[in-house]
């Protein structure tokens, strides 16, 4: 069973990540708001959401990675230390070891002007406290492990040398270099074509479950979480508003948003009978411009004056924040 | 027929990657054949290299073939053949309000008619509403970008509309509105569609015939029904097999 993780305690010793009352602030505008979730160790839990939703801030806060005038409140627990009370030294000791990120375009996470050599190299020396010699045969192996063709000889090349897909494995063989216990991926497949895409993420399923480190993937593309993920959480507007396993989330929502969600998405393998797809009314407002109390209210078929008070997630394995939920 | 394209290259001679070395060329659209038939819609997909982009200018006129014809059987290509790019955002000029966005293809093919009644003609048919005429592009959301793009490209009455990735920049819950509205348009006006896009689920959803590029060439040209059902090109059956579904299954790459 996967429990909140945060009111059982013995559920905490399972968890690798527990997330608790996580709030992130832009100046004084909240827009990630008290957010509570727990990793369970070995399991891939996928967190959707689209623009503007705090997928990605809430991402940034876990690392301690949030740009200047971001603030983060509440607890990140990882083996029940908090990692927002870390000193900058103590967080660095854990992240790129313990805990590591791969982003969307490499282009940018990586550094340009650094070989691919050293910069697989330099989180085994910082970290594992490796010699020069022994980390460049142990990036050696990594590369080989994310099965970069001719791995000896990209140990000299730059980034800009390698094609979107090899800039891709070259980063998860930098994050998974030290075997972390948790991967944070956010939209890792995103600016690749999907044969790529699906090669990545086969590849990256593969490492995290070696490793047996649990993988938090972050993404607006519910088939690519149904497909490599077992847990599911939703966010709208600041807000967890369902969470669970991917077959009860994807199979039978409780949320009207990610209900909406899914109708919004054209099959690829039936012939449906209109060209006309179920819409939701309305555009995803910005950040922080969402309405108070549910987020989802003012384009929500089901909302009325209830909703302008935000409810409470609720239940035990498929938790939905709304006061009208799906059957 | 609206478009008749016959054995059409495009090459590009690349950057230099040494100072003496030969500049290589890459051949982006390559024998390509097709036609375009009146009021159908046809998908255009393929992965990033594979010419769908530089087919849609060669339509265009943006580009000229090296070698074969493209020839568009209308009346006139400037203002007939209309596209609706991916990013709404760097497509709209920043310091033109919305109202002179849209009507600007009538003041450059210098179309005679009453403007602003056709201005409000076309912020209707786009589900705008017409105090946003008097805005400027930044107030709009993605999605209300996309409409006012959609807008401006419906201005001269044209027979043919290129989507290149018209939602691929867009929210999901907002992609459905776009394409619904697409296939409004392309109904009320009677239009001619093409939908260029990575997303396959899209073109199976929107269009009745689709071509498969690979490497600058068509490797698959049937019914969109035909090819989904059964692809008969290796690489139209990777690219389906790639593709996630929301109903699990393995991924089964095979590159």
């Amino acid at each position: 069973m996967i429990g909140l993780g945060v009111a059982d305690p013995s559920q905490a010793q399972h968890d690798t990540l527990v997330v608790e009352d996580l709030t992130v602030a832009v100046g004084t505008v909240e827009v990630v708001h008290q957010v509570s979730f727990a990793l369970e160790a070995g399991q891939r839990t996928g967190l959707i959401g689209e623009s503007g939703s705090g997928k990605t801030l809430t991402a940034l806060a876990i690392m301690g990675l949030l740009p200047e005038g971001l603030s983060a409140n509440g607890r990140v627990l990882y083996r029940g230390r908090d990692l927002l009370a870390m000193s900058e030294r103590e967080l660095c000791a854990v992240r790129g070891d313990r805990v590591a990120m791969i982003f969307q375009e490499p282009m940018t996470a990586l550094n340009p002007v650094m070989k691919i050599g050293e910069q697989v190299s330099e989180p085994l020396r910082l970290h594992r406290g490796m010699g020069a010699r022994q980390a460049r045969s142990a990036a050696v192996q990594a590369l080989e492990r994310v099965r970069l063709p001719d791995p000896v000889e990209k140990m000299h090349a730059y980034p800009h040398q390698l094609s979107g897909g090899q800039r891709q494995r070259a980063m998860i063989a930098m994050a998974t270099a030290c075997s972390p216990e948790l991967v944070i991926a956010d939209e890792p497949t995103t600016a690749l074509d999907v044969t790529v895409q699906a090669q990545i993420l086969e590849l990256l399923v593969g490492l995290v479950e070696e490793g047996g480190s649990s993988l938090l993937l972050i993404s607006h593309d519910l088939p690519v979480v149904a497909n490599v993920c077992q847990r599911v959480l939703v966010m709208y507007g600041g807000h967890i508003v369902e969470e669970g396993s991917v077959d009860d989330v994807f199979g039978e929502p409780r949320h009207p948003y990610t209900r909406a969600l899914l109708d919004a998405i054209p099959s690829l393998d039936e012939d449906l009978p209109s060209r006309k797809l179920r819409a939701i009314a309305g555009s995803v407002p910005g950040l922080g411009e969402f309405p108070p109390g549910c987020p989802f209210r003012n384009r929500c078929p089901r909302a009325d004056d209830v909703c302008a008070v935000m409810p409470a997630i609720e239940g035990s394995d498929h938790r939905a924040a709304c006061w009208h939920p799906l059957a | 027929m609206l478009f008749r394209v016959e054995h059409v290259t495009r090459m590009f001679l690349l950057p230099r990657t040494r100072l003496f070395a030969a500049r290589r060329v890459l051949t982006a659209v390559d024998d390509v054949s097709f036609e375009l038939r009146r009021e159908e819609t046809l998908g255009v997909v393929g992965e990033s290299g594979s010419g769908k982009t530089t087919l849609m200018k060669l339509l265009l006129g943006l580009e000229r073939p090296d070698a074969g014809s493209v020839a568009y059987l209308g009346t006139s290509l400037r203002r007939e053949v209309q596209v609706v790019f991916q990013d709404p955002a760097s497509a709209l000029d920043p310091r033109m309000r919305v109202g002179e966005i849209i009507l600007e293809p009538l003041r450059v093919l210098r179309i005679q008619e009453d403007h602003q009644a056709r201005l409000a003609e076309l912020m209707e048919a786009v589900g705008l509403s017409r105090a946003y005429a008097r805005r400027y592009p930044h107030e709009f959301s993605g999605g209300q970008r996309q409409r006012i793009a959609i807008a401006r490209a419906l201005a001269p009455r044209p027979r043919v509309l290129i989507g290149d990735e018209p939602v691929s920049a867009l929210d999901v819950s907002v992609r459905a509105q776009i394409l619904n509205l697409l296939e409004d348009l392309r109904v009320g006006f009677q239009l001619t569609l093409i939908l260029v896009s990575h997303d396959l689920s899209v073109v199976r959803h929107m269009t009745d015939r689709v071509l498969v590029m690979q490497q600058g060439r068509i490797v698959e040209e049937g019914t969109t029904r035909d090819v989904f059902r059964a692809p008969r090109h290796p690489y139209t059956r990777l690219l389906l097999d790639s593709i996630p579904r929301l109903r699990r299954q393995t991924l089964r790459p095979r590159l």
